[in-house]
């Protein structure tokens, strides 16, 4: 009797059961979501974010849950610090390789003793404003970047926040000289940047760095505009996202677009620094002469006719030209 | 040690707000600032309207703290999800990667106005010395400390909110979908715990 009752009460058990099926399914499915939380996902296409309605002025808050951070962790964690590591660290690599290959280029036929400007003081002006900018940017953002694994370490954390919050403020405040000094460059060079036939032939001549025959060139060669355009066009697209981001949510509405906008800042810039390695060392230990130009304005003649041989004719005929007229004439151009 | 979690029942919630005040008053969070707050789903929908508190989940493998520059973030005993305002820069990352949108930012900072950020805390203060004023004006409430658990929960009406150990937790939970037959499941469970069992 008692075995028939207990045979009764589980088969009833077992009818139970079988009618509670869809939430024991979700209790009985560990490690798994629950299906009304996966149902609604999947409606929002799967990825997107999950939002509501809040009672809150914030309305940013409505969003429940955003599964993209997921995506921008493994990026910041993951994906970035390759993109970063991979160029900078290539490009100095290549660069050491370069100079051990090739060492300081020497200027064709020594110094002539004889100089002509090349950059005035408002052009010298516009260049040192975006260096000096950048060279800070640079450091405060690979500073963020890498300096949780790099730097941490060596300095304890106090140090090393002390250190970022102020880099953070540096980084805010010299945005706003860095794209003073891109817009000036691009309004007092890009005449001279226009890329020509002249680019490709100077391109093929391997630059005169790589071979030793020097193609004819104007004020900027193809190495100067490809600088010229990729300081411009990236570091404004640069600065127009860390806008974005020190503004946040005000012309990007929401987390999603924030979180592109880092990545495309990022990305551009750890790529710009790359580039700017390289126009660094030209500048600098690559190239002898090359430092006056951008130092105290003045080249030497023999430097100009060799890198900048149409430019330096024209800057001479000009010369002969004013020396020429009579006082009080029009100037020539 | 407890690993502590939080569950909302969204069948039982009735968005009061009420653990979204009590969280405000007993942590006395900035102005403009909620560390808890309660989403509506499927708002005006007969039958398919469904309430959640949501803040801090304090995941495990938490994504805010993955992608701090500064590292300022830290995992108590209790798995509970802190930070050091002493060394946070209000960068703003941690927005970007919680899936909780459960950072906030008082406007302190220059531009953007980013200050330190902040976010629930379980109600267990921060790296200074429990319960002392330095503390408290930081981070608000440690009632951990004192052997109770978060406001918010604790004077929820109707009980949606749980907070706790996660298994006598989610052993509450599993108990009211097997008594009522039906649940919607633990919000974010999937997303902060994906190692824990699913409720």
């Amino acid at each position: 009797m008692t075995m028939l009752r207990r045979c009764l009460a589980l088969g009833f058990l077992a009818l139970l059961l079988a009618l509670g099926q869809p939430a024991l399914a979700q209790v009985q499915d560990q490690g798994r979501p629950s299906n009304e939380e996966l149902q609604l996902m999947q409606q929002l296409q799967g990825q997107g974010p999950l939002t509501g309605r809040v009672s809150i002025p914030d309305q940013r808050a409505a969003t429940l849950i955003q599964p993209a951070g997921k995506e921008w962790r493994d990026f910041w964690r993951g994906t970035s610090p390759w993109i970063g590591g991979i160029a900078i660290g290539g490009m100095l690599a290549l660069l050491v390789l370069f100079f051990l290959i090739r060492g300081r280029v020497p200027m064709e036929g020594g110094r002539s003793g004889e100089t002509i400007t090349r950059f005035n003081g408002l052009d010298r002006f516009a260049h040192w404003l975006t260096a000096i900018s950048f060279l800070v940017l640079a450091i405060t953002g690979l500073n963020i970047a890498f300096g949780r694994d790099l730097l941490l370490p060596l300095i304890g954390p106090e140090a090393f926040s002390a250190f970022s919050d102020a880099g953070k403020v540096a980084h805010n405040f010299l945005s706003f000289p860095f794209t003073l000094g891109i817009l000036l460059m691009l309004v007092l060079w890009v005449r001279d940047n226009i890329p020509s036939r002249l680019d490709l032939e100077w391109l093929a001549a391997g630059g005169g760095i790589i071979g030793h025959g020097h193609a004819h060139a104007r004020r900027f060669n193809g190495g100067q505009k490809a600088i010229f355009w990729s300081v411009v066009l990236m570091g404004g697209a640069i600065a127009v996202t860390g806008y974005f981001l020190m503004f946040p949510f005000t012309v990007v509405a929401d987390v999603g677009g924030m979180q592109t906008t880092q990545m495309v800042h990022s990305v551009l810039s750890m790529i710009l620094v790359a580039i700017i390695l390289a126009h660094i060392y030209i500048g600098t230990i690559g190239m002898e002469g090359a430092f006056h130009a951008m130092g105290s304005g003045e080249v030497d003649l023999n430097w100009a006719e060799a890198h900048h041989d149409l430019w330096a004719e024209e800057i001479r005929a000009r010369e002969r030209r004013e020396t020429g007229t009579a006082p009080g004439a029009m100037p020539a151009e | 040690m407890a690993r502590m979690k939080f569950l909302c029942d969204a069948e039982r919630c009735i968005e009061c707000n009420a653990c979204v005040t009590a969280c405000k008053n007993e942590n006395e969070v900035p102005w403009g600032i909620n560390r808890r707050r309660v989403v509506t789903l499927n708002d005006g929908e007969m039958g398919k309207e469904r309430s959640i508190s949501m803040a801090c989940m304090h995941c495990t493998d938490a994504p805010c703290a993955a992608v701090c520059p500064v590292d300022c973030f830290y995992t108590t005993a209790d798995a509970v999800v802190l930070h050091s305002k002493e060394l946070c820069i209000g960068c703003g990352y941690c927005f970007y990667a919680c899936p909780f949108g459960a950072p906030q930012y008082p406007q302190l900072g220059n531009f953007g106005g980013r200050g330190k950020m902040d976010k629930c805390t379980f109600c267990a203060g921060g790296p200074e010395a429990d319960n002392t004023p330095a503390e408290y004006a930081r981070y608000g409430a440690n009632r951990l400390a004192e052997g109770k658990l978060p406001l918010c929960a604790e004077m929820c009406s109707t009980k949606a909110l749980l907070a706790g150990d996660g298994e006598i937790i989610a052993a509450i939970y599993k108990e009211r979908v097997v008594t009522r037959g039906y649940g919607s499941g633990a919000w974010g469970w999937s997303t902060a715990y994906p190692d824990s069992q699913g409720v």
